[in-house]
């Protein structure tokens, strides 16, 4: 049934940001954990791992997010594995966010020079006590922008999870526009709202970053 | 219930992913052109136009990164027709796609042209170069060597976001794994395969543009 787009209608695409805010989170969290695995992998002293790395991320970033989404929405189940849509999503997305998390992170640890690992080797730390007392909490400070900006690129990439028929932002977007056939103003609408979530982000790890350049 | 693996119905199907590639090849190459043309303008405006003219590039450079691209899709494909704007699937995949790059290569190139010092511009000028030629060997040239592998990967990205515009029913590579998809049920076949597709594209569009910057900025 065709009706009008009335303020309920805002109110609604207002209220399904929290679900594009949870699959966010969800993808972050899992994204950091595969991420870090993916960093310490590629800066590891020994070349196998450093290359399984480096595979993991060129695959992943060589390949459309939409794909991962596909596979873990429809092609598991037919392999005869249930998942629901929750633990496919987090998972497409966990995936895609390592890989980028991880080259990121990596690029954080190596910007640290080379002679404050030398400096922990002659302390007499081991390597894992390096990276964590020395190397780390130095380039937790460098990642914060960049992390930042990609979290801005997380945001705007839940978007895809409404072509599974996942109900976030975007979904309801289409939904709404089903229903009052007003795709120009519901498009704007939903465009304005995800801008309003990433504008912020953005302007906040742009600050970060002049900050830290200054700092340095 | 095991599964059996039977890929025979999606290569069954390769002069119809074909046909896919060869608009996700052409959607690609067309944005990354244009996209780049109005990145070179818009990053020349943005660092030596006029307030007004600065601000109007600045606003539609923040409007286009901070949105998803989707829904820039279903905002040009959906939306502008009540406008009176009418694009096929595929025109309106392609200016979404240059307007999205258009954006992003913007803000790249200002970072370049920025990180140009004002001495070298002078030191052109005491050269007795003209405008156009201190924009184009002083500023253009060493710029684009600095930015190149920011451009580089903002292109694979974009070749990967073409994926996206199957969702306006733009016939690309994707539409066309879904369309097989939806006759042979493969569901885990079809993406796979459409995967590994995308993937070989991406290192093939690495090496490539790898390729152009040893010959345009190494051999001389």
């Amino acid at each position: 049934m065709i009706r009008e787009l009335a303020l309920i209608d805002v109110l609604y695409l207002i209220a399904a940001m929290r679900w594009t805010l949870a699959l966010t989170a969800i993808a972050f969290l899992g994204g950091a954990f595969f991420g870090l695995f993916i960093a310490l992998l590629r800066i590891a002293p020994f070349a196998p791992a450093r290359w399984l790395g480096a595979a993991y991320v060129n695959a992943v970033q060589g390949t459309p997010l939409l794909a991962w989404l596909f596979v873990f929405f429809f092609g598991l189940s037919i392999v005869g594995v249930t998942v629901s849509p929750w633990i496919a999503a987090a998972a497409a997305y966990s995936i895609y966010a390592g890989a980028f998390l991880g080259e990121i992170w990596r690029g954080c640890l190596q910007a640290i020079p080379q002679t404050q690992w030398e400096a922990g080797a002659s302390l007499g730390l081991s390597f894992s006590a390096q990276l964590r007392y020395i190397i780390v909490p130095q380039a937790f400070r460098l990642a914060i922008p960049p992390t930042v900006g990609f979290l801005v690129q997380l945001i705007k990439n839940t978007s895809l999870a409404a072509v599974v028929g996942f109900i976030e932002l975007t979904r309801e977007g289409q939904l709404t526009t089903a229903t009052t056939f007003r795709p120009f103003t519901v498009y704007l609408i939903v465009a304005a709202l995800y801008f309003a979530l990433c504008f912020p982000l953005t302007q906040v790890s742009r600050r970060l970053e002049r900050r830290l350049h200054v700092a340095r | 219930m095991t599964y059996r693996f039977n890929f025979r119905d999606v290569f069954a199907a390769w002069e119809f992913l074909l046909d896919g590639l060869v608009l996700t090849l052409q959607l690609s190459l067309v944005s990354i052109v244009c996209g780049l043309l109005i990145g070179i303008a818009g990053a020349a405006a943005r660092v030596h136009g006029g307030p007004w003219l600065k601000t109007l590039v600045a606003t539609y450079v923040e409007v286009i990164r901070n949105t998803p691209l989707i829904v820039q899709l279903f905002l040009i494909f959906f939306g502008l027709p009540s406008a009176g704007i009418k694009f096929d699937a595929n025109t309106a995949a392609m200016v979404a796609l240059t307007i999205n790059l258009g954006a992003y290569s913007t803000e790249i190139l200002r970072a370049g042209l920025e990180a140009i010092p004002r001495s070298q511009i002078e030191a052109g000028q005491a050269l007795g170069l003209s405008g156009l030629q201190i924009f184009r060997y002083v500023v253009i040239f060493p710029a684009f060597r600095l930015i190149y592998p920011a451009l580089a990967s903002q292109f694979v990205l974009l070749m990967l976001a073409t994926s996206v515009v199957s969702q306006i029913s733009a016939q690309d590579l994707f539409h066309a794994a879904s369309i097989v998809q939806s006759r042979t049920f493969r569901d885990f076949e079809i993406y796979t395969v459409i995967a590994a597709a995308y993937l070989a594209l991406a290192l093939a569009l690495r090496f490539l543009l790898g390729l152009l910057y040893q010959l345009v900025f190494v051999r001389r």
